[in-house]
Formats: structure tokens, sequence, C-alpha cells
């Protein structure tokens, strides 16, 4: 399956109390997603439209356990997080929230606003400019799970509740 | 002729085939642990997993692997704080949880002072702090809300077979030098993925000189090292400590198992202890960490000594042995926020309480509080010196504050001149 997406450009070492600010935690999704990135990209949530994607540096999503931090992204409508390494406790939570992460050592030459291709089954990103650059592979079950909307939506399946879509 | 011998083992590898009922396994395949223990707080669990448990019509797998901590949003300070730790109560009673810890302290110190955290065990938390659990010798690691519902509904996890990055220790620290020292080195060495999300084990004779609050420094700061988990194998003094918490001599059997054999396949970087000083990280990251030299004469407007990582007693008793007969500097906070009831009772039955106090330490509840910037939080264009595990952009509280982490020795020297300072200056 491949689809073209619109690239937002962020640094490195993003870490989870940017993308979930700890003083907006005890609110909602609906709340906390308005605080996602407003002290390093305060333009990113008035502008975002869903199937955008986030292109970053190296450790995206370092800090805490809270999911809330891959969580915001889904809300908000972000197709994929693209960068040469993640955390690893961040990489678990996005699929478990179905949030595509694509560990792509080239990452970095992807330019802000460009649009790019993704292909989640090779997995690749192709530029613009028609460059493709490959990324880490990802285990099929965990594939499996961002297709199925994440973990929640792979649990209400197994217990018999209708997974949810959209 | 002897038989052959199976081949040497890590720590890491060792708990993980135990929990994934294998002889062995190795770095890279994905396996299925069943779970020992698990652990989450008010802000991760109940209200949470309430609603996604009442979604699916699913039960806990066993209620006496579970244990509940109320320490993010305690004391309640709003409808929304009241609300969530409201949620944690009633779900607690609803379900009637044999393992709850209501404002007794912070998770990580709070769950294994009771002995429930065990060598050989295999445990998840719902705070990216877990990796603590490892200074007893247990494989523990942090995940998130959702993939703790999958625990709580199946007892099972899977995992990646770490890796082991052995961190080799020689040589004694010096005084005033500490765990929290030695780990900010490693970060500023390695860098906040260092760790590479496999197990980084400490060892080597500093390590093993430490007792169980430092180590559970190292292990707990791990997650800031990138790693997934943050092994120590268990000892003499593991076992005196649990056995001090109550843990039955039958549950300490065969805790010597639980190491890494000679030879195993791992990748192991060595330190000198003695030569290391103390550390300072720069904001907005634990990895900007320094030699304190580096930084010394900033100004600082509020030192902080609390969290999981740096208001144990041994912290609060360095804090003391710096502050003792001394008043902080005109115009600096010190705020101290003791990691749990038990370590703030000890503190005051020693004395050390008393001695923070009269220097014009003003105490707060043994919670979270402004590490995450959940409750207590710092204003805005603050200098902060502080013994938490993290100084990220807004993490206490304000975007524009400015925070240096550092030893409960640091912080307090630092307190009592108004600027950055060496320890060993103050403690000579």
């Amino acid at each position: 399956m491949t689809s073209i997406h619109r690239v937002w450009k962020l640094g490195a070492d993003i870490d989870t109390d940017v993308l979930a600010p700890g003083h907006a935690m005890k609110h909602g999704i609906d709340v906390l997603a308005r605080h996602c990135l407003e002290s390093v990209r305060p333009d990113f949530v008035a502008g975002v439209r869903t199937g955008d994607v986030i292109v970053a540096g190296p450790n995206f999503g370092i800090g805490s356990s809270r999911e809330q931090a891959a969580a915001v992204l889904v809300r908000l409508g972000v197709a994929a997080v693209i960068a040469p390494s993640f955390s690893g406790l961040y990489f678990r939570n996005a699929f478990n929230l179905g949030l595509l992460l694509l560990t792509c050592p080239e990452a970095e030459t992807i330019g802000e606003g460009e649009r790019i291709t993704l292909n989640e089954q090779t997995p690749s990103v192709t530029t613009a400019q028609g460059r493709v650059l490959a990324c880490d592979p990802i285990p099929p079950f965990l594939l499996d799970m961002v297709r199925a909307g994440g973990l929640m939506n792979q649990l209400r399946a197994r217990f018999g509740k209708e997974p949810l879509h959209g | 002729m002897s038989l052959p011998l199976s081949p040497p083992s890590t720590l890491a590898q060792k708990l993980v085939a135990r929990a994934s009922g294998r002889d062995r396994v190795t770095p890279g395949e994905i396996v299925n642990c069943r779970v020992d223990l698990a652990m989450f707080h008010d802000s991760s669990g109940p209200r949470r997993l309430k609603p996604m448990l009442e979604e699916l019509g699913a039960q806990i797998w066993d209620k006496r692997r579970v244990v509940l901590v109320m320490d993010h949003y305690l004391p309640e300070r709003d409808d929304e704080s009241r609300r969530i730790v409201r949620i944690a109560r009633d779900w607690a009673r609803e379900q009637d949880l044999p393992h709850v810890y209501d404002g007794q302290g912070i998770c990580h110190v709070v769950v294994p002072q009771h002995g429930h955290i065990r060598p050989g065990m295999f445990c998840v938390g719902g705070d990216s702090h877990s990796p603590t659990g490892g200074a007893f010798g247990a494989y523990m690691f942090g995940i998130g809300s959702t993939e703790m519902l999958g625990v709580v509904v199946t007892g099972e996890i899977w995992l990646r077979v770490p890796h082991t990055l052995q961190m080799h220790w020689s040589g004694q620290l010096a005084a005033g030098v500490t765990a929290k020292d030695v780990m900010l080195h490693m970060i500023g060495r390695f860098g906040m993925n260092g760790g590479q999300y496999q197990a980084v084990e400490f060892a080597g004779p500093a390590v093993q000189a430490l007792g169980m609050q430092e180590r559970m420094t190292l292990s707990n700061m791990s997650a800031e090292l990138g790693a997934q988990a943050g092994l120590i194998a268990p000892d003499n003094t593991t076992r005196d400590w649990l056995r001090a918490a109550g843990v039955p001599d039958a549950d300490l059997q065969g805790l010597d198992a639980w190491h890494t054999d000679e030879g195993a396949d791992l990748t192991r970087h060595t330190f000198d202890a003695a030569t290391l000083t103390p550390q300072v990280a720069a904001p907005h990251s634990p990895a900007n960490a320094a030699p304190v030299a580096q930084h010394a004469g900033q100004g600082i407007d509020v030192a902080y000594i609390g969290a999981c990582t740096g208001a144990k007693l041994d912290d609060l008793r360095a804090a003391a042995s710096v502050l003792r007969g001394q008043r902080v500097a005109a115009g600096v906070r010190l705020m101290v926020a003791p990691a749990s009831q038990r370590d703030q009772a000890a503190a005051q039955a020693e004395g050390v309480l008393q001695v923070l106090q009269d220097a014009g330490a003003e105490l707060f509840p043994t919670t979270c509080g402004a590490c995450a910037g959940y409750g207590d939080t710092v204003g805005d264009a603050t200098n902060v010196i502080s013994s938490t595990a993290r100084n990220f952009k807004g993490r206490m509280g304000s975007p524009t504050a400015q925070v240096y982490l550092a030893s409960p020795y640091t912080v307090a020297a630092s307190a009592l001149r108004g600027c950055i300072t060496d320890p060993r200056e103050v403690l000579a």
C-alpha cells in the first residue's frame, strides 16, 4: 500500500514532554492534543492536516512512558513518524496505538513541506524527487497491529467486540 | 570427559528465558513472556485501564500480581486531579485489589520497599522509570497504558531479547560522588539513546559497594540512557535489604544464580570510579552532563530535592551532610519532597529532616511533585538545580525554566552558595 503525505520537519531528541506536556496531562486527549509540540513548534497544531507525516532527527520520543505522546499525533491525524531512531518505549506505544513509525537512516535528507510516498510493506519512503529511502524492517505482528488500528482493536476482536475503524 | 556445558548467558538472557519458559534465548529473537508483577499509578493506571477493561468485558488476569500506587496527582489540587485520584480509589475498592499504596510515596520507591520486587522476576510498570526494579535482579521495564491493558487481560507481553551493554565500574567513588553522578556521566557519554533499548548491566567493585538505594538510582535512570532494563546482579546487599523489607528467606533461595556468566556475549564499557567528579546536566537534556566545574558559579533560584531518583533516605542524608548547621543563601528556595513516607519517617527519626528544615528547606508531600510538572511547579525564567531524573524543556511546569540536574550533594551545596557549587568544596 502506498500513499502520498505532506512533511512536517522536526529536529533531534523530540521528547515525550514536548509532545504531551505534563501541565496538560490531566485533561482528555482532545485538550492535550492542542498542546502538542507547543514549546518547539507552535504552528503545528493549527496547521497539521489528516494524512500529514512528521520527519524528525534521531531519538524521537525519548522520555516518559506516557502513551499520550503517541496518542496526540493519532488524534491530530498524523499518518506516520519517520526518523533515524526512536525511543524503544515510544516505539512500542506508537504501534500499540496504531501510529506507524518508520526507522529511516536517511530521514533527515527529506525537506519541510515535501510530498513523500510511504510504502509500509517494503518498508521505504520515496521523496518528491523520486529517491527511494530504505527503512528498517518491521516485525509482521507490529504491522498487523498498526493496520488493525492498534492493540485495543486487536483485543476488541479477541474479546468478540467490534473493532473501531476510522 | 565432561559433558558439554550450556553456553554462557547474560543476566538479562537468564531472566527473559525464565519468563518465556525457555532454556535459553538469543538476543534479537522475539519471545512472549509471562509477567510476575505489573505496577501502575494513578496517572497511567485506573483512569485509562478501567474504561478499556469495561469495554472489553474483561477481568484482571491475577489481582495478586498487580500493584497500584497513587503518587502523581497527590495531593489533589483541582477538579481534574481530584477526578483522576477518585477513579483510582474507587476502582481499587471495586476490584478489591490486595496491593494498593495511597499517599505512601513514589511507586519506584514504595513498591520495592514493600518487598514486591525480587531477584529473578519479570515485571512491567506503567511508568518509564520502571527499570528501577533491575536493582533487585528483576527484569523490569516501562510500558504505556494500552500495552498495560494487554498485560492486565493476558498476563503476557512480547519482548525482543536484548543484547547486554555492561557498564563496569572499577575502584571506589570518592566522598561526595554518588550514583547520580555515575549515571549523569554515562548519559553524557552515550546519549539519551545510548542504551539502544537493550539491557544495561551495572557491574564491578564500585557498583557492588553501593547500597540498595544508590543501586536503585542507577537502574532508575537507565531510562534516561535509553535502555529497556537496567540490571544489577543480586548479592548479599540485596538479600539483606529484602529480608529487612519482610521478604521470607524461602523467596531468596537461589538468588546467586541471577548473574552474568563469565564469557557471555556482551558489550563491555569500563570506567574508573575513583576519577569521577560530581556531574551537572545543563538544560534541557540529561545528556548535557559535564563535570560540575563547567557550570560552577551559575546562579540558581530554586534547589529541588525530590523524585524517585533523588529524594530517598540516602539522598536526604547526603543533602543534610552538606547543610548541617548552615542556611541556604538568601533568595534561594530549597524544596524537599521525600520519595516515600518510610524514607521521610526515617529521616525524621535520625534528625536529617530537622537539619534540612533548619537550613531553610520547605517540606513537600512524598509524591512525584514538581519532577513531572503534575503538582507543584516552578515558575517562569527560574534557574533550578534538581536531584530529579529529567530536565526536558517544560518538564517542571514552565518552558522558560532552566533546569540543571545533579546529585543531592551538589544540589545542597548549590543551595548553600546560591550558585552551582562543587560539593567537595563544602564537605572538605
